[in-house]
């Protein structure tokens, strides 16, 4: 089990925290979440062509760059932290980890290079279903990341022979397309419906297992991308409490303060072993991963957001403002706690895994 | 093969040879004898300076037998204060003459060491204490009192720190000491804690004459030697808990309401998983300390986060295993674990410094927030208030 970053990963996490600080700092953030568009193309084809990280957990084979999940991690904990508006998770996560597990390789290249931005929609327990009559689908997809702008839309639904894996263009018959107003304005969602929509089934007869892997992958890279924001929020209120005066005295000498903000540190160094932990094993130790990941997702879902609302909240009048920083991740927490479900979910989840459940 | 598994590999042929019928709580000659043939053998202060009785090797050749060791329960429980605490202080600031008297029978077993350092009145603010240690001639004169003090029944030497000159201000005019704990002017008593056994000692000083040679360090500067001992402590008691028995633990208290038939019932699951979410993320928090040691990062101050994480830990696993258990958590029939774990909870939280000491060391030296004003400073010691007031007095 490694849990301290490799020398190449902490290259990695350096050569795209730089390269985000100087291509989408925070004005250029809010730029992008008050337009209509869901992303800066520019930033877009530079992260996943000179960069080339959508293709990270890609094999060669694939047209991929044959590095790993830790490596998609390490990506995702500085997109976390930077809020950067990109289709990563949507793209290079989702789609991509969907697309291997179900062995649709001919889809993977244009997708791993970043050409085509896919989306997968990601099939929440208890909601709408869809279903397949042959190669036309019919029914809702609720909340898909960058549902209204993606290139190719992948959706799993149930077919004759199991759950089935299928491709959606974009243009097909019947798809309609509804961009949706949401609490965080970095990351868009859209509603999909489906009514007698063409679609081309990919994969095994049964997804089902492929699905299930990829939905754990994903628990893993956004537990990353949690931890990212988390930290950012903490090393935020602890340098303003480093200048902020009231009472004649920084706050951040206050106990109160300094105690919640000690805390939160506790939280941020757990949580950092959780998601190194997780995307160890996403890599070398498959058989570990379901449970990891139930284990990612419930800690880091409450921790990241505990700690943006407490970040907020200790800046004080200021946290409450538009114009600061500060509710753009206490928004972007709430949204990944619920992302790919409720935090009863993972719980439930977890326990399944831990066999506490009959 | 390389040297170093070579090393490891004798290491693990002489623990092999010496060390696996050792009881699990060895007597008190056992476990001297089996510090020194471990001495002999080369094993006892690996690190530690050859010319004062160490071995002189290098922190790889340490963990290579700490590797070696990993599954070997080794009776050093009663030496643990002497060779994590006072021999390194005497190994950075002692005389030559003190680390040539004391360095090699601490690393034999042959003599125990204490730290003195908690008082009645100076609990968390260590630096208040009141202990005087007035020159008298040729000697010292220590008069007053010392509590919270672990294997002062079994010692035979102890590291104290006392105040000399209380016209200086509160950390000026300290000094540390080195007491025979067999002078007749010292009373060790055991002090009955919660679990109603008697973990540590209070320790009464009654005109014990200590000579200047046995002075650790500068006269009223003994502390910055205490805070640095402090720091040790914190972080072996953090970083020591992976190995130690965890009656509360998820693995324990989900096999006991399987078998209880009561998984079923409202609300164990979800006091499981919160159990079982706090006991991994502390266990994987200090596997990945641990990594970072091996990888040549000094955990420094994060050594309070294992500390303070370890007290939450213990004192909820205790708190939630009780709950699920139910009624039955309180009797201490049969094996009593969860009782027991109660009972111990608290001390683990206030021992080596209480939770809001842990979270004042993070905040200032983890985070680097500024500090708390300190109303006692440039203040002369004997105008302080310290300790418990009287009501009136505190008005």
């Amino acid at each position: 089990m490694r849990l301290i970053p490799t020398d190449e990963q902490k290259d990695l996490a350096e050569s795209v925290r730089s390269f985000l600080a100087g291509t989408s700092p925070m004005a250029r953030v809010r730029e992008i979440a008050e337009s209509p568009d869901s992303y800066d193309p520019d930033v877009w084809r530079r992260l996943t062509g000179e960069l080339d990280l959508a293709a990270l957990a890609v094999p060669e084979s694939h047209g991929g760059a044959g590095a790993g999940h830790a490596e998609v991690a390490v990506v995702m904990e500085e997109l976390g932290a930077a809020l950067t508006p990109a289709p990563y998770l949507a793209s290079a996560v989702l789609a991509v980890n969907v697309l291997l597990e179900a062995e649709a390789k001919d889809l993977l290249p244009d997708v791993a290079a970043g050409r085509t931005v896919a989306t997968f929609a990601v099939p929440v327990p208890g909601g709408p279903a869809l279903t397949a009559d042959g190669d036309l689908l019919n029914g809702a997809a609720p909340r898909v990341l960058n549902g209204a702008d993606a290139d190719l839309i992948l959706v799993a639904a149930n077919a004759d022979g199991g759950l089935g894996l299928f491709a959606v263009e974009p243009g097909a018959a019947g798809l309609t397309r509804t961009p949706l107003t949401t609490l965080d304005l970095t990351r868009p969602q859209a509603t999909l419906t489906f009514d007698g929509t063409p679609a081309r089934r990919v994969g095994p007869a049964d997804a089902t297992e492929a699905v299930s892997r990829a939905l754990d992958l994903a628990a893993v890279a956004l537990a990353a991308e949690q931890l990212g924001g988390l930290r950012h929020c903490l090393n935020t209120i602890v340098e303003y409490a480093k200048l902020r005066v009231q009472f004649g005295r920084y706050v951040g000498s206050f106990q109160g303060v300094k105690h919640k903000l000690a805390d939160m540190h506790c939280t941020l160094e757990q949580a950092e072993s959780i998601v190194r932990y997780a995307a160890w094993a996403a890599d070398e130790s498959p058989d570990e991963l379901p449970l990891a990941a139930a284990f990612a997702q419930s800690y880091l879902g409450r921790a990241y957001f505990q700690v943006a609302k407490d970040h907020l909240l200790l800046h004080g009048g200021i946290g409450f403002t538009w114009e600061h920083d500060a509710h753009l991740y206490y928004k972007r927490a709430k949204s990944d706690e619920l992302l790919l479900g409720p935090p009863r979910l993972h719980r439930a989840r977890l326990a399944e895994r831990l066999g506490l459940l009959g | 093969m390389t040297d170093l598994d070579e090393y490891g590999r004798s290491a693990r042929a002489w623990l092999d040879a010496n060390a696996a019928d050792l009881p699990r709580e060895p007597d008190l000659p056992t476990a001297r004898a089996f510090m020194a043939q471990l001495y002999d053998a080369g094993y006892s202060g690996i690190t530690w300076p050859a010319e004062y009785g160490g071995q002189g090797l290098t922190a790889a050749e340490e963990r290579a037998f700490q590797q070696a060791a990993r599954d070997v329960t080794l009776p050093v429980g009663v030496f643990g204060i002497g060779f994590g605490m006072c021999g390194p202080t005497l190994i950075s600031i002692g005389t030559e003459e003190q680390k040539k008297r004391y360095v090699r029978p601490l690393l034999r077993g042959e003599e125990i060491w204490c730290q003195m350092f908690s008082e009645p009145g100076a609990g968390s603010d260590v630096a208040s204490l009141q202990t005087r240690a007035v020159l008298d001639g040729d000697a010292w004169v220590v008069n007053g009192q010392k509590v919270w003090t672990s294997v002062a029944r079994q010692a035979d030497y102890g590291l104290l720190i006392a105040r000399t000159n209380p016209d200086a201000v509160k950390h000026k005019g300290i000094t540390m000491f080195i007491i025979d704990m067999h002078d007749p002017g010292v009373t060790v008593r055991p002090l009955r804690d919660m679990t109603g056994e008697s973990h540590f000692n209070e320790i009464f000083f009654d005109d014990v004459r200590v000579a200047p040679d046995q002075i650790v360090g500068t006269v009223d500067e003994g502390w910055s030697a205490a805070v640095t001992t402090l720091l040790h402590e914190r972080v072996s008691i953090g970083m020591g808990a992976a190995r130690t028995e965890r009656p509360a633990s998820f693995a324990a208290v989900s096999a006991a309401a399987r078998d209880r038939g009561i998984l079923h019932e409202p609300g164990v699951v979800d006091q499981l998983i919160d159990l079982y979410l706090q006991e991994r993320a502390f266990d994987l928090f200090n596997a990945r300390l641990t990594q970072e040691v091996k990888a040549g990062i000094f955990p420094g101050a994060r050594g309070s986060i294992a500390k303070l994480l370890l007290a939450d830990l213990t004192l909820s696993s205790a708190d939630i295993a009780s709950e699920i258990l139910g009624p039955d958590s309180v009797a201490y029939d049969d094996e009593g674990k969860i009782a027991r774990a109660l009972a111990w909870g608290p001390g683990m939280a206030l021992g080596g410094g209480t939770n809001e000491i842990m979270r004042n060391i993070i905040g200032d030296r983890v985070l680097g927030l500024p500090r708390e004003p300190q109303v006692d400073r440039g203040i002369p010691f004997r105008d302080l208030k310290v300790g418990t007031q009287t009501k009136e007095a505190g008005q």
